[in-house]
């Protein structure tokens, strides 16, 4: 019974999402919105199973089902901002779903399992519960992308998706089938203790195609290929979902494998990260200056972002998996403004595809305008965003660390990449507005919850301290 | 008389299938449906490196492993074969140099 306790919120929501599945198929199609005001909640439900069940930040891990299964502070933080992350997306994408006739339930329900599979990565304690939240996840994915099913761009876009995440899938089961033949287990604690005494060739194969598969999830260069044309192609309400809680899960995914697993071996994959961190870093903010799309300048910003968050975990220190931990937080945090605008502008009849669309919006909507402004700062990392002090922590590890030299590449990275983040302010700001129609301005639930999750960027980079905090202790009491 | 296989004769087989499947990724430039084919084979190649393991160790958890394999593999496909089924009626075609409106 322990047992069961212990996975109650897991429980809770796959049980909610089966339900509304299958509940769905009695709903009338003007009564839709019932349902997907059910999704939200049993999300936040599921949310308050989480934080009852855990104990203080700096409590031992409980292990559950023969250590396949693990609640620990780490575990608690990241399920809470995964489910928050998710039904901020799902209370965005409403009225953009009726109008491009996507509100049916099978969105929602979409949504929920691959918010059970991320919860099922943060307590994965076993390469067998990280692969199966991990396939849960990605299968869930390729759905929503294809959800439209009669637009060629996204189907093409759900078919890139799916045979580069199944390769991704192929590549990450070799290097675990390597590393089970090496130490013997599949038990990431058994595993991590087990490091020292094995044969270094054989670890050090495995590891690098773990690497390779955790960066394609990722979406880090040279696996980057996926990204744009997933995050151009899919409705921009799956984009929207997409850009933020499977972030947080993948930071999940690398967090217990290189953090609670090959900890001990950091030499063997310390190098390999920090290549792959300090190229997207890098290629993902230069490409991104030549796009004119935007959801696929946003797509290379993401794929910058991840290789900063890559930068925390290449250091192979605590303070480095905590700062990245922060970053993968407020990343998700700021994404979800900048492409909950996109959604919520879209809702209002103001399609946006290239960067100009966005002209004149400060004179048809200076409050939305303003919303723009603080995501993009935040994504940039300008002060006194959020995005500032992540990177700031990134950075600061890296110095600990006596990596100076990646630290200032990726300063060097930032600055270029701060150009196209200002573009779109100045689109927004200086240009001619192109339609002389006012936008409604935020009046409504979703557009009164992004102003709450755009003021949350502000104040939360106004007072840091508690987050990282967080954060930091969480990963302090589960690697030490 | 051939030597009775070892270990390394059962990894040398998997990484053989595994390079296979990757090369029919990659060089594959005609049709997905091949694309599908060489990702089972990959998941293929995985699961014998399980066995051999597993049996090399004498410890049960990767075929339990292989068994969750094969399960998701299943839906993986049916996945796949989905989301072809509708990339076919939108393009008309299941060509990979077809499917190139996304400049990725």
């Amino acid at each position: 019974m322990k047992d069961i306790a212990l996975v109650l919120p897991e429980i809770v929501l796959l049980t909610l999402a089966c339900a509304l599945l299958v509940g769905d198929l009695f709903v009338s199609r003007e009564a839709k919105g019932r349902t997907y005001a059910l999704g939200i909640a049993s999300l936040f439900l599921t949310v308050i199973c989480v934080l009852s069940l855990a104990g203080p930040l700096d409590a031992p891990a409980q292990m559950a089902f023969a250590q396949l299964v693990v609640l620990d502070g780490v575990s608690t933080v990241l399920k809470a901002v995964m489910l928050v992350a998710s039904a901020l997306a799902l209370i965005y994408s409403w009225d953009y779903l009726v109008k491009h006739r996507l509100d049916n339930g099978e969105f929602v329900a979409l949504a929920l399992f691959s918010t059970l599979g991320m919860m099922v990565i943060a307590s994965a304690a076993n390469l067998l519960t990280a692969y199966l939240g991990l396939e849960l996840l990605s299968l869930s994915m390729y759905a929503l992308v294809a959800l439209k099913r009669d637009d060629r761009l996204a189907t093409e876009a759900a078919m890139k998706y799916f045979v580069l995440g199944a390769l991704a899938s192929g590549l990450l089961l070799f290097g675990v089938s390597i590393i089970y033949g090496a130490t013997g287990s599949l038990d990431l604690a058994t595993i991590s203790k087990s490091m020292a005494t094995v044969n270094r060739i054989a670890l050090a194969f495995g590891l690098i195609f773990i690497a390779a598969g955790v960066a394609f999830k990722l979406g880090v260069v040279p696996f980057h290929m996926w990204v744009p044309d997933v995050y151009q192609g899919a409705p921009t309400a799956v984009t929207l979902f997409l850009s933020a809680a499977p972030k947080i899960a993948a930071f999940a995914l690398a967090y217990r494998l290189f953090g609670e697993g090959f900890l001990a071996g950091v030499d063997e994959w310390r190098v390999v990260v920090a290549v792959i961190a300090l190229l997207s870093v890098v290629f993902g903010n230069l490409i991104a200056i030549a796009q004119t799309d935007i959801k696929r300048m946003l797509a290379y910003s993401a794929v910058a972002n991840m290789g900063f968050l890559l930068l925390g975990i290449s250091t192979g220190t605590v303070d480095g998996f905590a700062a990245a931990f922060f970053y993968a937080v407020a990343y998700a945090i700021s994404g979800l403004v900048a492409f909950g605008l996109l959604v919520v502008l879209s809702a209002r009849g103001q399609e946006v595809e290239r960067i100009e669309d966005l002209s004149g919006l400060n004179e048809r909507s200076p409050w939305l305008a303003l919303i723009l402004l603080i995501s993009m700062f935040s994504l940039a990392g300008i002060p006194p965003t959020l995005g500032f002090w992540a990177k700031l922590t990134i950075l600061e590890s890296l110095v600990d660390a006596g990596l100076t030299w990646m630290a200032v590449v990726a300063v060097v990275a930032s600055l270029i990449g701060a150009f196209y983040y200002l573009r779109v302010v100045k689109v927004a700001y200086f240009n001619p507005a192109t339609s002389q129609d006012v936008l409604p301005a935020a009046n409504d639930s979703a557009g009164a919850v992004l102003s709450i999750n755009a003021i949350a960027v502000i104040v939360l980079g106004m007072m840091p301290t508690a987050l990282v905090g967080v954060c930091a202790k969480a990963v302090l009491t589960a690697l030490r | 008389m051939l030597p009775a296989p070892t270990l390394t004769s059962y990894l040398t087989v998997a990484a053989i299938v595994f390079t296979i499947s990757v090369i029919g990724i990659f060089i594959n430039r005609r049709n997905v449906i091949i694309l599908l084919m060489a990702i089972e084979l990959m998941l293929l190649a995985v699961n014998l490196n399980f066995i051999a393991f597993s049996s090399h160790l004498g410890d049960l958890s990767g075929q339990v492993f292989v068994f969750f394999i094969l399960t998701v593999a299943a839906a993986e496909s049916a996945i796949g074969l989905a989301i072809l089924v509708v990339l076919f009626r939108n393009v008309g075609s299941i060509d990979v140099n077809d499917i190139g409106r996304l400049r990725g």
